[in-house]
């Protein structure tokens, strides 16, 4: 897994490249307070991402910006993100979103948190 | 200690509120294989985000040989208190852990030793070897006896009401953990919906020693610590012979008489054990001292 520092980031620190999605992969379940986040590589550098929340009215716009978020600091696009949601805090989006990621690479479970902590720290 | 599942972003969530000493979260038996990566994940972001405020955090890893690794990389960075390994059975399977965690807590600027080992002992080699496995590493906080595992290799199955069947077994853990001057904790009790016999158990694994018991429900919990509470009358003895200690110390004088008997070392350390247990579960405060 290359990296290369990303000066334009917010958060001013590098990103892992080359996150190359291979294959369709999903995480998570449709139990409460979870979220399952489907990831299709479809090309490009467009990030398509349809939510259906069963607290859409509160947190919707909020869950939509922490999985694209997310999908920015791993450097993905060219994807298109199926979420079904039941309540999932912030960090179980994120976990979610990261894991769904890394599967598609076809990294499973192989996480950088060095890099990773360093977007919430 | 109570055990849940890594995988389950609810409970994990849910986790501190239920009065348990310590947690632990589990990436391997109660996880599938299949979600071991997204556990992990889970797990990782949980530690990092929820306040569990005193309560000791611990997560069982898998062996070293298959994710283990990756599993320390994941909770050590997010800062838990203990990693808990399974089935232990060599002191060389701590000396294993130990020097993955240190490396791990080099690389991302944790103090190094900071990271304490819990290690589950789940076959009849692990408790033939408990004490080199106590001793193997200043990390281990405390051993624990796995026995659905360990029955298991000893060709039987659990038979809850005999107390005899992990006799051997837990005195061993339990001389283990004295001689080396760290914690012993029992095994889980299966059986959810027996109550009397967890609660018969419990009373049991207290008399021979232990310093607790694990729980697989949240409804397990007021029962360990009902039966570990003291009494009153115990607290106000333990109280009586502390407060003659420390008056005996001042004086300079040996030993000491509280309510007509002899009090020794053992008896004040007893005492001081019976105080710990009674802080623990919020009968008295520091001010009754």
């Amino acid at each position: 897994m290359g990296r290369e520092e990303v000066p334009f980031l917010p958060t001013g620190i590098g990103v892992i490249r080359n996150m190359e999605l291979k294959q369709q992969a999903v995480a998570g379940t449709a139990e409460s307070s979870d979220i399952m986040i489907t990831i299709d590589p479809v090309g490009g550098d467009a990030v398509d991402i349809s939510l259906d929340s069963s607290v859409e009215k509160a947190f919707g716009d909020r869950i939509r910006e922490v999985i694209a978020e997310t999908l920015k600091n791993l450097g993905v696009t060219g994807v298109k993100v199926t979420a079904v949601d039941k309540g999932a805090l912030d960090c179980t989006v994120q976990a979610r979103t990261i894991a769904a990621v890394y599967r598609a690479a076809g990294n499973a479970g192989e996480f950088d948190w060095k890099e990773i902590d360093a977007w919430n720290a | 200690m109570m055990f849940m599942p890594g995988a389950n972003p609810a409970m994990l969530r849910d986790a501190g509120l239920y009065g348990a000493d310590s947690l632990m979260f589990d990436l391997e038996d109660a996880v599938s294989i299949a979600e071991k990566d997204t556990a992990r994940a889970l797990v990782h972001f949980a530690l990092k985000t929820f306040d569990y405020g005193d309560t000791e955090t611990i997560v069982r890893i898998n062996d070293l040989n298959t994710v283990g690794k990756l599993d320390i990389d994941a909770v050590v960075r997010a800062g838990v208190d203990v990693v808990r390994l399974p089935k232990t059975e060599t002191a060389q399977d701590v000396i294993d852990a130990d020097e993955v965690i240190t490396e791990v807590e080099k690389a991302c600027g944790r103090e190094v030793g900071s990271t304490g080992i819990f290690a589950a002992i789940e076959s009849a080699e692990g408790v033939l070897n408990a004490l080199s496995i106590a001793k193997a590493s200043p990390r281990v906080r405390g051993i624990a006896l796995g026995a659905e595992d360990y029955v298991t290799n000893l060709k039987t199955q659990r038979a809850y009401g005999d107390n005899m069947q992990l006799y051997f077994a837990r005195e061993m853990i339990l001389h283990a953990a004295r001689t080396a001057g760290v914690a012993a904790v029992d095994t889980v009790y299966s059986d959810v919906d027996n109550m009397d016999g967890f609660r018969e158990e419990v009373a049991h694994i207290k008399t021979l020693g232990f310093d607790g018991k694990s729980v697989i429900n949240p409804r397990q919990i007021p029962v360990v610590n009902e039966v570990y509470a003291p009494t009153e009358k115990e607290i106000q003895k333990a109280k009586e012979i502390v407060w003659a200690a420390r008056e005996a110390e001042e004086k300079g004088l040996g030993v000491i008489s509280v309510r007509g008997k002899m009090v020794d070392k053992p008896v004040i350390m007893r005492a001081e054990r019976t105080i710990m247990l009674a802080k623990a579960s919020g009968l008295i405060g520091e001010e009754d001292l």
